[in-house]
């Protein structure tokens, strides 16, 4: 287990050096950061001496290992736009992104669960072709049109819902305000949150169905029924725990793609939080801000993917951990 | 497509073959196999015809006039008879834009998918016939590049294109790009598959036969090994097929795919959501009813492929 949790570590740092090195070298490819610091009129001689004492003239290898000294101690840079570090927009912004994703988790477990266990159970039920039917079409919809049907239906035609911001937020600590707190901030969830969940939520009912009939037909099921022991007792207990298994895997990778999606869903709803922001953030060419994007995300994918395989080990013994894991 | 008559010949022609064969039988008995397959040659046959049955030029901006723009479908009131689904905020017609939309839809999500098969296969066989550490070096970047989503990877990189060539040089490179970026970010499917496929065929006679007789890997690997491997790749392709169309669009949408001028399905649904507000419904909605339905019978049809060629499971 020591071996297997060192390995994943080495490779979670191998991958954040690659990310942060190819973060670094657009930095240095986007934009000038002295034609952002001084005007038009400093002479050429005056911009080379500047460049020099900024150390833009170091070899590219240099201001790398200054840059990354930099990020490890948290300053990534100041944003042209913001005027403040970059980190500290980013943290800003990161609540709200995250209620939306936790949102949209709960929903997902709450929906694809049931239904995914149900299809399986009963595969020939005109239930279960109608979920299975439904999910099909899920799949086929992209995030952003579930969005905007929604907030056409919802908002615009039936007025129920509000179509986009926070609404009312309760501040907690430092920098998190909650929308949970209150009726309206929830109200203003429901929406994002239903759409984001629509685009992993046929995937994880067909992931559960698919490995739940799975584990149906093996032999410790079939060995469990001629027990004689009780169908809620084979269903819910031995089955789904094991089906559970692989969806914990996919889970956490869909996590990563979460974020993806919520760049998607923050665009259509106006979501103040981090996907809005980088899309803000590539409309300006706010390079610091881009580039501390990058690296926030792609430790988020590393330290998710990373957990999820090391928790997949310890709940999954049949995974020897061995050089392969 | 498949009655296409039988030559007269004494050997079973490659149809006649087709004919027999278990797809086939399962085709014709799957009433959602044969629609979809019929929609999505529609929507080829359209896309591919798309200049000939365009009654507009959307590209040709000397025949647009601000004054048709925001009408609705011809069968709305307000609608005009020349505009059969009516015009876009820029007086586009409709209809033709939708053509050439799905076209370029189309075809950036089939050159997407070439890209990735051909990625994805020589790198699956490479890993899967060569094993050890080639092998154990491949999968492991495939492992990596699979846990960062496509499309994070996509919106990053097409950023990034976009503030370092400006909007106005990247909206005339844009077509590759998409095509580039989509087709790049994918081939781990195709890999895994390929070397799973590889490493479980590589130890059979036919292989052993093959390499005795002093043929190199290269032609192994592609005249024996490969044609085996075909049904799962079918499989992957037309759901990959289906993702790099709604990539595409998703980055459209936001603005880093194709610009407004040449609209793909989803630049096109970008541009008319600012008017969904003000009751211009349909410049969102049809196109965006299009790409739902060209996406849906490529999920439907790769989902029967599955159960046809994987008969193991029932996944239904």
């Amino acid at each position: 287990m020591i071996a297997f949790l060192i390995k994943r570590t080495v490779q979670a740092v191998i991958v954040m050096f690659f990310i942060s090195l190819l973060s670094f070298s657009i930095q240095d490819q986007l934009g000038d950061p002295l034609r952002e610091m001084v005007g038009q009129s400093v002479s050429e001689a005056e911009r080379e001496a500047l460049r020099d004492e900024l150390g833009l003239n170091d070899p590219f290898l240099e201001q790398y290992l200054r840059f990354a000294g930099k990020a490890l101690q948290g300053d990534l840079g100041t944003s042209y736009f913001f005027k403040e570090p970059a980190l500290d927009v980013i943290l800003r912004k990161l609540p709200a992104t995250l209620e939306l994703v936790f949102g949209a988790t709960i929903i997902i477990m709450c929906i694809s669960i049931p239904m995914g266990v149900y299809s399986a159970i009963n595969p020939r039920s005109w239930i279960s072709n109608a979920i299975m039917g439904l999910s099909i079409v899920g799949i086929s919809i992209p995030v952003f049109l579930t969005a905007i049907f929604s907030i056409y239906l919802f908002s615009i035609e039936l007025g129920w819902l509000p179509s986009f911001g926070r609404g009312e937020t309760q501040h907690v600590f430092g920098s998190w305000h909650t929308g949970y707190a209150s009726a309206d901030g929830l109200r203003h969830l429901v929406l994002p949150c239903v759409s984001l969940a629509s685009i992993m939520l046929p995937l994880f009912i067909r992931l559960i169905r698919s490995e739940m009939m799975e584990i149906l037909q093996s032999e410790y099921i079939k060995f469990a029924w001629a027990k004689g022991l009780k169908r809620r007792r084979i269903w819910f207990l031995h089955a789904l725990k094991n089906t559970m298994l692989p969806v914990i895997t996919v889970g956490g990778v869909q996590i990563g793609t979460m974020v993806a999606y919520t760049i998607l869903t923050e665009t259509v709803f106006q979501w103040p939080g981090m996907g809005f922001m980088f899309l803000e953030a590539v409309n300006r060419v706010d390079t610091p801000l881009l580039v501390a994007f990058l690296i926030v995300v792609g430790a988020i994918f590393v330290v998710t993917n990373t957990l999820v395989d090391l928790l997949y080990g310890l709940v999954n013994p049949t995974v020897k951990l061995a050089g392969k894991a | 497509m498949e009655d296409i008559s039988i030559t007269a010949s004494d050997q079973p022609s490659r149809l006649q073959e087709f004919r027999r064969s278990p797809i086939y039988h399962s085709f014709v008995g799957s009433k959602v196999a044969m629609v979809s397959f019929a929609v999505f040659a529609l929507f080829v046959v359209l896309a591919l015809l798309a200049p000939v049955i365009a009654p507009y030029d959307p590209y040709d901006l000397a025949t647009l006039d601000i004054m048709d723009s925001e009408i609705p479908p011809a069968w709305q009131d307000g609608g005009e008879s020349r505009f059969s689904l009516g015009t876009d905020a820029q007086g586009r017609d409709m209809w033709s834009t939708i053509l050439y939309g799905t076209r370029i839809s189309l075809m950036i999500g089939l050159c997407a998918v070439l890209l990735q098969a051909f990625l994805g296969i020589v790198i699956g066989l490479a890993a899967g016939y060569f094993g050890g550490a080639v092998d154990s070096l491949l999968m492991r970047i495939a492992d990596i590049q699979l846990s960062f989503s496509t499309l994070m990877v996509a919106i990053v990189v097409l950023a990034v294109f976009q503030a370092s060539f400006g909007a106005e040089r990247y909206s005339e490179l844009a077509l590759p790009m998409l095509i580039l970026v989509i087709g790049m970010a994918e081939w781990p499917q195709y890999a895994r598959t390929v070397r799973a496929k590889v490493l479980a065929e590589k130890h059979k006679e036919y292989v052993d036969a093959a390499r005795v007789m002093g043929f190199g890997p290269l032609r192994i690997m592609i005249r024996h090994i490969l044609p085996n491997s075909l049904s799962p790749i079918l499989v992957i392709s037309t759901v990959q097929i289906a993702n790099a169309i709604i990539s595409e669009a998703s980055l459209s949408f936001l603005g880093l795919g194709m610009p407004v001028a040449r609209p793909s399905l989803g630049s096109l649904i970008s541009s008319g959501f600012e008017y969904i507000f003000s009751g211009s419904w349909w410049i969102t909605t049809i196109p965006a009813l299009v790409l739902i339905c060209l996406v849906l019978v490529m999920n439907l049809l790769g989902d029967w492929l599955r159960d046809v060629l994987n008969p193991k499971l029932y996944k239904g």
